[in-house]
């Protein structure tokens, strides 16, 4: 039997949780029962919402829709350049920043500007700056390098959010990687430099090992990310994931499916369960490559 | 010894090199605000304007009658929300952490599920539910949803279970109830945590975008980044007023973070605490 003490301390304790419950539940978990619901039916939005069962059909029909191969196409390229190169970019910036030099305090500020910048913004100047008379061709033309018509050009539109997003990405990983990075012991330099190590050595036997559990979960972190990619391809094409379907992501073709085209809401969903799946199993996939790979 | 000065200048060219990268898309924004239609069209490429103006931001605040109101719904849905945050998240994280009850562990165990939903399948159930609601197209809608947060209802309860409990035991020995102890001993005490969460999740609903973007419908109920992408379709080539347009946007952020700054890399560091 509970004492009054027990019951009132279980109140409060209640109550304290009240809101955060309320809202979970209302906005967090009972959208994924109906997404379930959703993903299984045909939902038509005539003033109310109607719904007729179609089973697995909505699952079925990704293998014939084109737009949403092309969709899972880019952005699957887009996940497999992005996460790698913004991983070791921000290893990279995160090993200089920790070598003691001058200054780290005004280069950790500086670095960290695309990160509280909107993605919105972002994407506005680079489209100012990758217009065809714009400052990115500009210098390209000074190193005499062949310049792109960035945004109309479907072979390097894609590119051309890639190149954004691996700037405005890695300084946030840099930041984390900077934290792990204080909490290897000097002791492990200092012998290695006692053997003789270079810097290029000391980095790829020392720093590169012990930050394994760092990248791992930078790594997972960056695929969830990456995965997601909608802001910037939307802003980018208009919402249309133009030029000739070379921005279309898997993100913003659920938006297309659910919000533009009549009818396809529950098919929407679907691909949203499958994006999630996805997700999952990439997550999955990584954790246990990087487990198994730390054996060693 | 020389070659380690050697090894030193690599690094700072490394550093240096990347800073400017970083840099110089925000100045040629900033520049570009500042700079005439005709200079902006002309494509002549410097960062100093040849006839400096502050045209632009008079422009869209003034002759712009909805960009006033774009920014007064950022920084309504944002502030506001960010409170809420605060108390509704750190509540739920002092209750897992300190009070005892019945289904405590299944509380906390969804909570942690919550954490692995991406919000793509979320997404379209809560467009109908707040059209059932009748919340689409305002600021309940924008503000309710993500009023809570499970990942700092986590974040909250690894602070408060590592809080020393002496300190809330002399509260009550005080005759504080529970409630006068959480708000005025508690909270007050968990400044870095919650400096930490300010900065997040007020940039979260700063920056959103695709809530937003389905949520509201209506012109005048617009946030910034809403109002931005619209000025972008209606002013097609008008980059000065774009440009000027994002910096106001920037700003906030900037000031914000100048703010925390103190905060902000202890908070990382701290979710990556066990």
């Amino acid at each position: 039997m509970f004492t009054r003490r027990e019951r009132k301390e279980a109140g409060q304790g209640y109550l304290f949780l009240l809101p955060a419950l309320l809202i979970l539940g209302v906005f967090v978990i009972a959208p994924i029962l109906y997404a379930v619901f959703l993903s299984f039916h045909k939902v038509e939005l005539l003033g109310g919402a109607n719904y007729e069962f179609r089973g697995l059909d909505n699952f079925l029909k990704v293998t014939f829709d084109d737009r949403a191969i092309i969709a899972l196409k880019n952005t699957a390229i887009y996940v497999a350049v992005v996460v790698p190169a913004q991983t070791f970019l921000a290893l990279v910036l995160a090993a200089s920043l920790n070598a003691g030099l001058k200054g780290q305090k005004f280069f950790r500020v500086v670095y960290f500007l695309p990160t509280l910048t909107s993605s919105a913004v972002l994407t506005l100047i680079f489209m100012w700056m990758y217009n065809q008379n714009g400052l990115i061709n500009y210098v390209l033309k000074i190193f005499h390098l062949p310049t792109y018509n960035w945004i109309g050009d479907p072979d390097v539109a894609l590119i051309a959010i890639m190149i954004m997003n691996i700037w405005a990405t890695a300084p946030f990983f840099m930041v984390i990687y900077l934290a792990a990075l204080q909490d290897i012991p000097d002791s492990h330099y200092e012998a290695a430099e006692l053997d003789g190590a270079g810097a290029v050595q000391k980095f790829w036997h020392i720093t590169v090992p012990n930050l394994r559990p760092v990248t791992s979960f930078v790594v997972i972190m960056g695929i969830i990310g990456t995965f997601q990619l909608f802001d910037q391809s939307y802003i980018f094409s208009g919402g249309s994931g133009g030029p000739n379907n070379s921005t279309l992501t898997v993100v913003l073709l659920i938006y297309q499916y659910a919000f533009k085209t009549l009818g396809t809401m529950g098919y929407a969903t679907a691909i949203a369960f499958m994006l999630a799946i996805i997700i999952l199993v990439a997550t999955l996939v990584q954790r246990k490559f990087s487990k198994e790979e730390s054996l060693y | 010894m020389k070659k380690r000065s050697a090894g030193r200048k690599a690094l700072y060219v490394i550093l240096v090199v990347y800073a400017i990268i970083t840099v110089i898309p925000f100045l040629w924004a900033l520049s570009s605000s500042f700079k005439t239609l005709g200079e902006i069209v002309s494509g002549s490429i410097n960062f100093i304007p040849k006839d400096f103006t502050l045209d632009n931001y008079k422009q869209i605040f003034s002759k712009e009658p909805l960009f006033g109101r774009w920014l007064f719904n950022s920084l309504f849905i944002a502030t506001v929300g960010t409170l809420l945050n605060l108390l509704f998240n750190s509540m739920a994280g002092y209750a897992l952490a300190r009070l005892s009850f019945p289904g405590k562990k299944s509380i906390f165990i969804i909570i942690l599920a919550v954490l692995m939903i991406p919000f793509q399948v979320t997404l379209i159930p809560n467009f109908l539910i707040l059209k059932e609601l009748g919340w689409l197209n305002s600021y309940q809608g924008m503000i309710i949803p993500g009023a809570v947060n499970a990942t700092f209802i986590f974040m909250m309860r690894q602070f408060f279970v590592n809080f020393p409990k002496e300190v809330e035991e002399a509260a009550a020995i005080d005759g504080l109830g529970r409630f006068g102890t959480f708000f005025r001993i508690v909270l007050p005490l968990a400044k870095p945590a919650l400096a930490a969460q300010t900065i997040f999740v007020f940039m979260a609903f700063w920056n959103d975008f695709m809530r937003p973007l389905i949520i509201l419908s209506d012109m005048d109920m617009f946030t910034l980044p809403l109002g931005l992408n619209s000025f972008k379709g209606q002013f097609i080539s008008y980059w000065n007023y774009i440009m000027a347009a994002s910096m106001v946007f920037t700003l906030p952020i900037i000031v914000l973070y100048a703010f925390f700054n103190r905060y902000f890399v202890k908070g990382i560091k701290f979710t990556g605490d066990k």
